[in-house]
């Protein structure tokens, strides 16, 4: 049910009217926010359908023995706790990626056709191959995100002037319309494949082992590397294309390499997790308004806030409906639609 | 490009008509016409049109007219309505907001219907059928006040208006996964397919609502149309020249969202066609009246969805494909051409 | 008629926090053209807004030919005074006849929808900004000087006694600033209209304007002929600049010469 979203364009204004001004006052900021980080994977570790105490958790991961307790700890919890962290990161990076490069405070980690052309993958493998367990949808899901967004890069870079965010939401759009009708015939046809499907489409951490995580874990890490990279090139962007080309930065080249690390990572996220919404969108905002618009700080700032709000979310989902769950998925975009709202009506609009 | 207008007047009363924009809607309305007849004409059992007129006429033979008259024709005239009343609903949003990009179900409209809909299916299971399109209006409305109150900040704004729409429409949209998972298969394949939009066994029941909503509303909408035009010179000129903004862009977007509920309800989400009708509208009128441009996004619309069900009827029968599978394909190449013509706009953007 | 056809009466306006403007009394003159100026901030456009009774006032009131403008209905001011915003946008497409014409949507209704005064109003206002050769051309297709006489045309298209602009030759080259400047001029002089202006310009205010409204802070600091509230002192007050005031050798009408490199520069000034 999802289509172009994009509107005109919001600068990236931080929310407060004072960001964090020196190095060291924003290295101590990353620095607590690792802290928090660490705080919600403690609270991964802890908190579940079955409560086990703190103490508990710390001998499971040091000296585990055969208990129970022991068990869930370090073959249940650490490897959701460790994809979390994976995933929420790479949203986070993905988004500040997405937002840098199109100067579109609303862009997300949806739009360029990655998570249509994830699910069309999935759908695919339920009912053509015959898979049904989630981790071996993971190589499926990561292989449609990369085939569309090649596709979406070819379309958009057709007629003078090379891929621009406009015509590269506009191919976004096509491979959209197309993977999702083509989504949604099988599954009005094949009711079996839309009893697993919608399980995967919600977005959540359980059920997958460490191998999901380490199979991501490559386009994860390289997609981190280009990100951390294109900082300053985000920040000359972020100024136009033609300020940037008189400071020297190649625009051209500057947006193709971000959106190589935007497509790693925000595939690695969706074929690990399934699409979760918001996260790529609501998180670097946080971090603008902590840190300002220099995208050296957003991105690191990006990646570990993004990691602590999908624990966060994925924690919440476990206490709220206990003893069942609530995926993650669900929570963030329950949270992060309020968040975005708020944000939208607070600002001033300003339109580029 | 100089408009054939022809002033009429008589006495006090004085109105100027653009001959261009009267020949256009004859040719819109003869082919809805056309569209309709086709509709009910073809399928498992083809019908000679000569016949469907018979049979409207109470004139043809028994198991023709339980065809047309059971089955094709109140189904051809939900398309028609469901079609027009998105059409119409479309163009409503994208003048109001002055953003060609935005449509009700992008702004979180549809999406409280679906959510409020697909509850409906899934938790109060068969039982509850017939509470499945009134739970679909109601939750268009309440989605439909929410967007305004939240995005009222000393008025309503076309941008922040749009922006708290997609945060409602995420929102809907974990709220609709939400309930897929929580229920069982029979009901959520049901919820999918109503998500989807199809007009499967829709019968008289859907073409009433539809029927009075778009005879008190359209006309309602055309009569704010001339406002409308003042209101796309932005809102401190509008005032000044006495257009009660507010008012006005409340009026309307209140006509737009009921008339998106009752399409909706009646049809299912089916995507797409309140977004490209206002757009399809504006190539073919060349004119910036929307007294013009709204009546011939909904011709479109209903010509859009009639033709949609016809061949998601037609292409693999005996299996029917939902009409909202059709038109979701026929997104990806109308995207398509939009992006060619970006291309050769040239580095724009 | 006489008495002030728009008159502001201990006026305050704000957005959301403090006032803009602070408690201001201005009378404007009938048939002549007033200019308001003053630095960057001042509250010139929330002043010309408010009377345009597009912002509400927190105190005080507007007062259209002695009546409080809030009371009227809006159709009627709408018939009596006409508002010309900043940078104003139109749809695609529009055309320069069909702009025109929607000025005249005070005067319609729902069965006098085109009547021959609309027809009337609008051919006289096309002539009057010489746009008739352009009434067919979309907007966004016209020159800035070409898209501005088209809105003016507009504007008086509204056929109203008064009509206000908020800096309408912003952006425009200095042909076609004095271009609409002259139009303006020759509406109050030959057609006995109203006119309150916005400028940045001071010398440009100075040359036109038959009253000049002085804004600094949220109040009225000077207001008057140029020739008799404009001198070094008023420059000095008004924009923090320092200045010589001559006589413009062209119109007669003080010309603001800035003497000084910076505000806090020696004057480097033959005196």
């Amino acid at each position: 049910m999802s289509a172009v979203s994009t509107t005109r364009t919001l600068a990236a204004e931080p929310l407060r009217s004072a960001p964090l001004p020196t190095v060291v006052t924003r290295a101590a900021g990353l620095a607590g926010a690792a802290v928090l980080l660490a705080l919600c994977a403690v609270a991964s570790l802890a908190i579940g359908s079955r409560s086990i105490p703190f103490p508990d958790v710390v001998a499971a991961l040091l000296s585990p023995d055969a208990s129970d307790e022991h068990a869930i700890v370090r073959d249940l919890r650490v490897p959701r706790t460790e994809l979390g962290i994976l995933v929420g990161a790479s949203l986070g990076a993905a988004g500040a990626l997405m937002q840098g490069t199109t100067r579109n405070a609303i862009a997300e980690p949806g739009i360029l056709g990655i998570n249509g052309g994830a699910s069309l993958a999935v759908v695919i493998a339920i009912s053509v191959v015959g898979i049904s367990s989630v981790p071996a949808y993971t190589g499926f899901a990561l292989a449609g995100a990369a085939i569309t967004s090649l596709l979406v890069f070819t379309l958009g870079a057709t007629g003078r002037g090379g891929p621009t965010p406009v015509r590269l939401a506009l191919a976004g759009a096509v491979m959209a319309s197309l993977t999702l009708s083509l989504t949604s015939a099988v599954l009005v046809f094949d009711a079996q494949t839309l009893d697993e499907f919608r399980f995967w489409v919600v977005g959540s951490l359980a059920g997958r082992d460490t191998g999901v995580m380490l199979s991501i874990l490559p386009f994860a890490l390289a997609g981190f590397a280009l990100a951390l990279a294109a900082g300053r090139h985000l920040n000359a962007l972020a100024l136009g294309d033609d300020v940037a080309r008189a400071l020297g930065q190649h625009a051209g080249r500057a947006r193709a390499a971000a959106g190589l690390g935007f497509v790693l990572l925000a595939g690695a996220a969706v074929a690990a997790a399934g699409p979760i919404a918001f996260v790529g969108l609501a998180v670097p905002h946080l971090a603008r308004a902590l840190v300002g618009p220099d995208y050296r700080w957003v991105v690191p700032y990006s990646i570990v806030l993004g990691a602590a709000v999908l624990l966060a979310g994925d924690v919440l989902g476990r206490i709220v409906a206990r003893p069942a769950e609530l995926e993650v998925g669900i929570v963030t975009a329950l949270l992060g639609a309020p968040f975005f709202v708020w944000v939208v009506r607070r600002r001033r609009l300003v339109s580029l | 490009m100089s408009a054939r207008r022809v002033t009429l007047r008589r006495r006090r009363l004085s109105a100027r008509v653009d001959l261009g924009l009267v020949a256009l809607l004859g040719t819109l309305a003869v082919v809805v016409l056309a569209a309709l007849v086709t509709s009910v004409a073809l399928g498992d059992v083809a019908i000679a049109p000569l016949d469907v007129v018979a049979s409207l006429a109470g004139a043809g033979d028994a198991a023709d007219e339980f065809i047309v008259l059971e089955l094709r024709l109140p189904r051809a005239l939900v398309a028609l309505g469901a079609g027009a009343a998105l059409g119409i609903a479309g163009a409503v949003f994208q003048q109001v907001t002055r953003n060609p990009l935005v449509a009700p179900d992008i702004v979180g409209v549809g999406g409280g219907a679906a959510l409020a809909a697909v509850s409906v299916i899934v938790f109060a299971g068969f039982g509850g059928a017939g509470a499945v399109p009134l739970a679909a209006l109601a939750g268009a409305f309440v989605a439909g006040a929410l967007l305004y109150g939240i995005a009222w900040r000393r008025g309503v704004h076309g941008q922040r208006l749009v922006l708290v729409g997609i945060g409602l429409a995420a929102f809907c949209q974990a709220g609709v996964s939400y309930v897929l998972t929580e229920g069982r298969i029979f009901e959520v394949a049901a919820a999918y397919v109503w998500l989807v939009g199809s007009l499967n066994g829709r019968g008289w029941e859907q073409v009433w609502p539809l029927a009075v909503a778009l005879v008190v509303l359209a006309p309602a909408v055309l009569a704010l149309g001339r406002r409308l035009d003042v209101l796309q010179l932005g809102d401190d000129l509008a005032r000044s020249l006495g257009v009660g903004v507010e008012r006005v862009r409340l009026g309307l977007l209140a006509a737009a969202v009921a008339l998106t509920g009752v399409a909706v309800s009646a049809a299912g989400a089916v995507a797409f066609v309140a977004f490209v009708s206002p757009h399809i509208a504006r190539r073919l009128a060349r004119t910036s009246s929307n007294q013009g441009l709204i009546p011939v996004a909904g011709a479109c619309g209903a010509v859009l969805v009639m033709l949609a069900d016809l061949a998601g009827r037609l292409l693999f029968a005996p299996t029917e494909i939902p009409v909202g599978i059709v038109t979701s394909v026929l997104a990806a190449p109308y995207f398509l051409v939009l992006l060619r013509r970006a291309g050769r706009v040239g580095a724009a953007g | 008629m006489t008495g002030s056809p728009l008159r502001a009466e201990g006026l305050a306006v704000g957005y959301d926090g403090a006032d803009v403007v602070a408690g201001l009394d201005l009378e404007i003159p009938r048939a002549k053209l007033t200019a308001i100026v003053g630095a960057n901030g001042c509250g010139k456009s929330t002043l010309l807004r408010a009377l345009a009774r597009l912002l509400s006032p927190r105190r005080g009131g507007v007062l259209l030919d002695g009546r409080a403008i809030s009371e009227l209905p809006s159709k009627e001011v709408a018939r009596r005074l006409g508002m010309l915003p900043q940078q104003p946008t139109a749809p695609d497409g529009l055309t320069v006849e069909d702009l025109v014409a929607r000025g005249r949507f005070p005067h319609q209704g729902l069965f006098r929808q085109w009547s021959a005064d609309d027809e009337a109003a609008v051919e006289e206002a096309l002539a009057a900004t010489a746009t008739a050769e352009l009434r067919d051309r979309p907007i966004d297709e016209l020159s800035g000087g070409q898209r501005q006489r088209a809105w003016i045309a507009m504007a008086l298209a509204q056929q109203t006694e008064l009509l206000l602009l908020d800096e309408p030759t912003t952006f425009l080259d200095l042909a076609h600033q004095v271009d609409v400047l002259d139009l303006l001029d020759g509406l109050v002089a030959e057609r006995g209209r109203t006119v309150v202006m916005v400028l940045h310009d001071i010398n440009q205010a100075c040359r036109y304007a038959d009253q000049l409204v002085a804004m600094c802070g949220g109040r009225v600091h000077a207001a008057g002929p140029p020739g008799d509230i404009v001198d070094a002192a008023f420059i000095r007050d008004v924009f923090g600049l320092e200045a010589r005031v001559v006589e413009d050798p062209v119109t007669g009408t003080p010309l603001c010469l800035p003497t000084a490199q910076s505000r806090r520069s020696r004057t480097r000034c033959i005196s």
